[in-house]
């Protein structure tokens, strides 16, 4: 490091320091710091001896979001759904030839609290999940709905779905979906049917810990795993009783629990990250 | 703008300026908004728009290329405070060398990336901005470099020397260009900036590229080729410090003098005296001052100045002597002609080995705190800053960090770093945080959930409580009373799920059924937080039980609900107009014991009550009363009977 000599020092470099007048302009382009971007992983051809991989990511485009990037998912090669914190969903698409990123649609105020209208209404938007061409999203308002690609409004909307807020959901079959809420409870919801209920309820005994992530194994489809505040990890199968088959401590309960915690299951390993942790 | 104080004033753009302005202080900021009165003497105001401005005095943290320099340097930071203490001397110098010089290949990152942006945008107005972003940024690195060098490595007499000249040569002036240019012209020795790359390599001290050069002027010229061989010859033999210990400086001392007596023979003598180039050269390597100033544009800084004329005069200078050599050249360089810069003050001032100095002028200068808390904090774990207690009892140290931490808090995601900050504040650290953390603006429930582990993991429990409770509150203003609830349990606010409780019978006595069931059906052991909320649990399960047509244990539960006075005076009406058909049943639900009990409860509820006129009048009321004593009548004489008939065999 400091072998680097710095190339681009101007000769000016010496006047640097007058006094700056204040600035006052609002800085508009300083605005918000989210950014949705595209990296692009490298070649992976490049695989070291070990397998192991060697290239830097390297980034390919992005463009400006309003709000906080709650959650994301591909919808297909080209397209990605954003989840904001504004309570607004929106597809992205990407486009490959001249690597920029553009915004396709955008569904405002899908998640918002008591009235839509109001400026400040909108709630965060928690969880997104797609099967082309279908999206569902989940919020703090306890709302579930569901969209589909291109079109203006809702399909549906199950409004009040849940007292608390829903922090993911993730499809279970093409017909129904999985909803973890914040009072520990994990909710199955068959589409078919018009009713505004759950058709299932789980949840752990004991203390109704908060339930952050969800996701289904990807062969057993009756094989479910939940991700808690206090680092559990659980198990279920949906098909028998409302109680976990077993319960694993991912993550220590006394350090960062996984606030921001995705849950992937592919094969026999199940990934679950906590600020920084891998398990 | 200056007024007549000195004290800098701010046009507040969009304001009427007819109007008198009223201001509030915040953690970062002024908020000001006009008021109705005219300004003093102009007569009446008038009502005006209704704006609110912010006036923020540090816009730096919202510049996203600074955002690396902020993160970066909080990793070392953090690393620096963890670092092991017990390694002393050597070691432990080395260490704190090494995180000098990470801080500084940061700074290098942070303008790099300013650099391209302020090539790569187009808005001239942003490139202003990234340009001024980029010299300041390098001025920050030429300021801890010497700071560097001065006091954490606190380079002795000798190897100083080598590393101004490493510093003067890194920092000072664009040369590299200049060598390009030069170097791939057909004729370099032809060039008109020849002479002048073989000067700034020499007052530089860079004698092997200046040789390589002079050699190609040679050969173009081979008349001057013994002139050549000789200031070539000089050049190779000049006696320089080295790093490791192989000459005491007795002996370098020596040696200088020997070959600096000898460069004087051959200036006297005439040998250079057909090319002045040449010969200028020589008096250089004579350490004339005259012919050093000559080359003032070259060397651009009277900095440059100060090394060049110690490389040529004194190359074994001892850090205390630094500061005679600092100011001569300053004056001699100057002139007169200009005053020195903010920046030429705090070079100075390193110079004089003022630290004080150096940290009180540079806060001055610079927009924010980040600066003189890095540094101080890393001189003060080189143990060179004396415990210099200010008047609020803190160092200066704690002061600079304190108040860096404070700007941090007041975007919107680097105060997750402030956090780190104000932990390593020994004194007041832990009183900033917790007035800090209470005032992030929580806009998602993720967020807050980062604020409470924070606050949790630092056993900051008033903190986690009041956030609870902020968060509560907005759940229930946005008629969420399950996310409301579920923040009041875990705040273990009994008052609040009190309240909430309330909210849901309310909404069951408006509407005649439970909203939120899934929160209500699974309170589990929570439901012991507050009275109300476990009369709420039990209530509903009262209901769940009658759904169920388990009658007895309904008709139980609801007796004890009465009866243990889990269920508030307002609501036994409501619980015993529960109690009918159950009393309506055509088995016999409840005993003998119970009715009584149901009836003494009715005439508590009757006689009790204050507003026995309203009672009275209300018809509904009455009637209600009336159809409750009818029916527990009924019931009673129904299970007398029953309980005094003897089972059949």
């Amino acid at each position: 490091h400091g072998d680097v000599s710095a190339k681009f020092c101007s000769r000016r470099s010496a006047d640097a320091l007058r006094p700056l007048p204040p600035r006052l302009q609002s800085p508009d382009v300083f605005a918000t710091d989210n950014r949705i971007s595209i990296w692009s992983s490298g070649d992976l051809g490049n695989a070291g001896l070990n397998g192991e991989y060697h290239g830097e990511p390297r980034l390919l485009c992005d463009i400006q979001h309003n709000g906080d990037v709650m959650d994301m998912q591909f919808l297909d090669q080209e397209r990605i759904v954003v989840a904001s914190s504004t309570g607004t969903v929106t597809i992205f698409r990407h486009h490959q030839n001249n690597q920029t990123l553009s915004a396709n649609h955008r569904w405002e105020k899908a998640h918002y609290h008591v009235d839509q209208d109001t400026s400040c209404g909108g709630a965060a938007c928690t969880g997104v999940v797609c099967s082309n061409p279908e999206i569902v999203t989940v919020g703090e308002d306890g709302r579930i709905n569901l969209f589909r690609a291109d079109q203006k409004d809702a399909v549906r909307t199950i409004d009040n779905a849940d007292s608390s807020t829903l922090h993911a959901v993730t499809f279970l079959r093409t017909t129904e979906i999985l909803t973890v809420n914040s009072i520990g409870q994990l909710k199955i919801w068959d589409l078919r049917h018009q009713r505004n209920e759950p058709s299932q309820i789980f949840s752990l005994a004991g203390d109704r810990v908060p339930l952050h992530c969800v996701d289904r194994h990807p062969n057993q489809q009756h094989i479910v795993a939940t991700g808690g505040q206090d680092g559990m990890l659980s198990i279920w199968d949906i098909r028998q009783g409302t109680m976990p088959v077993s319960l694993l401590n991912a993550h220590e309960a006394e350090s960062k629990g996984p606030s921001n915690l995705a849950l992937n299951i592919s094969r026999n390993r199940t990934f679950t990250t906590s600020q920084g942790n891998l398990f | 703008e200056a007024d007549s104080d000195g004290a800098p004033s701010i046009l507040v753009p969009g304001a009427v300026p007819r109007r008198q302005l009223c201001f509030a202080w915040g953690p970062a900021e002024v908020l000001v908004c006009e008021t109705l009165f005219g300004r003093a003497g102009t007569g009446e105001g008038a009502p005006s728009t209704s704006r609110v401005f912010v006036v923020r005095r540090d816009q730096d943290i919202y510049i996203q290329t600074l955002r690396k320099l902020f993160n970066e340097s909080h990793g070392i930071f953090m690393g620096l405070q963890r670092s092991e203490e017990e390694l002393a001397g050597k070691s432990r110098k080395a260490q704190l060398v090494q995180v000098s010089k990470n801080y500084r290949s940061v700074i290098r990152a942070c303008m790099e990336d300013m650099h391209q942006a302020a090539i790569s945008t187009r808005d001239p107005a942003l490139q202003g901005q990234y340009s001024t972003q980029v010299s300041i940024l390098s001025a920050m690195e030429l300021i801890w470099n010497l700071c560097e060098i001065l006091f954490v490595e606190a380079a002795a007499a000798g190897p100083l020397l080598l590393r101004l000249l490493d510093w003067v040569r890194l920092h000072v002036c664009d040369v590299d260009s200049m060598v390009r240019e030069v170097l791939s012209s057909e004729n370099p020795s032809k060039h008109k900036l020849f002479w002048n790359v073989v000067d700034i390599f020499v007052l530089q001290g860079r004698m092997d590229e200046a040789r390589h050069l002079l050699s190609k002027e040679a050969s173009a010229n081979p008349t001057s080729m013994n002139m050549y061989k000789i200031l070539d010859d000089l050049m190779k033999k000049m006696p320089v410090p080295s790093l490791g210990n192989t000459q005491t400086l007795t002996e370098l001392e020596l040696k200088w003098q020997h070959w600096h007596e000898e460069c004087q023979r051959y200036l006297q003598d005439g040998t250079f005296a057909s090319n002045p180039h040449m010969e200028s050269i020589c008096k250089i390597l004579l350490g004339d001052e005259d012919a050093i100033l000559e080359k003032k544009e070259l060397m651009t800084t009277w900095y440059h100045f100060l090394v060049t004329r110690l490389l040529y005069s004194h190359p074994t200078v001892k850090p205390m002597e630094l500061r005679f050599y600092a100011q001569s050249s300053m004056d001699l360089f100057l002139g007169g002609e200009s005053s020195p810069e903010p920046l030429d003050m705090i070079l100075m001032a390193a110079f004089e080995f003022e630290m004080h100095q150096v940290i009180k002028e540079c806060s001055i200068v610079l927009s924010n705190w980040w600066f003189v808390a890095h540094l101080t904090d890393l001189l003060d774990h080189c143990k060179l800053l004396q415990s210099h207690n200010l008047y609020f009892g803190s160092n200066m140290r704690e002061f600079l960090l304190l108040e860096y931490a404070s700007g941090l808090f007041s975007h919107h995601s680097l105060w997750q770093l402030g956090v780190d900050y104000f932990d390593h504040c020994p004194q007041y650290g832990r009183v900033y945080l917790e007035l800090h953390i209470e005032r992030i603006p929580l806009s998602t429930e993720q967020k807050a959930l980062k604020v409470l582990r924070i606050c949790e993991q630092r056993q900051m429990h008033e903190q986690v409580r009041s956030i609870c409770k902020i968060m509560a509150m907005k759940a229930l203003r946005n008629n969420r009373l399950g996310s409301a609830l579920s923040w009041s349990i875990r705040a273990k606010d009994a008052a609040f799920a009190t309240l909430i409780s309330d909210r849901f019978l309310k909404d069951y006595c408006e509407r005649g059924c439970f909203s939120d069931l899934d929160l209500i059906d699974n309170l589990g052991p929570s439901m012991l937080l507050s009275d109300r909320l476990t009369f709420l649990g039990k209530y509903r399960e009262f209901h769940r039980l009658y759904g169920e047509k388990r009658f007895p244990e309904a008709a139980r539960l609801l007796l004890t609900l009465m009866t243990a006075h889990i269920a508030p005076c307002s609501f036994w009406m409501t619980l015993l107009t529960d109690a009918l058909p159950l009393l309506e049943q055509k088995e016999v639900i409840f005993s003998a014991e119970q009715t009584y009990e149901l009836m003494r409860c009715l005439e508590d509820l009757t006689a009790g009550n204050p507003d026995k006129q309203k009672f009275q009048d209300d018809d509904v009321e009455t009637t209600k009363v009336e159809m409750l004593r009818l029916a527990l009548a009924r019931n009673l004489a129904r299970v007398i009977v029953k309980e005094g008939t003897v089972e059949g065999s």
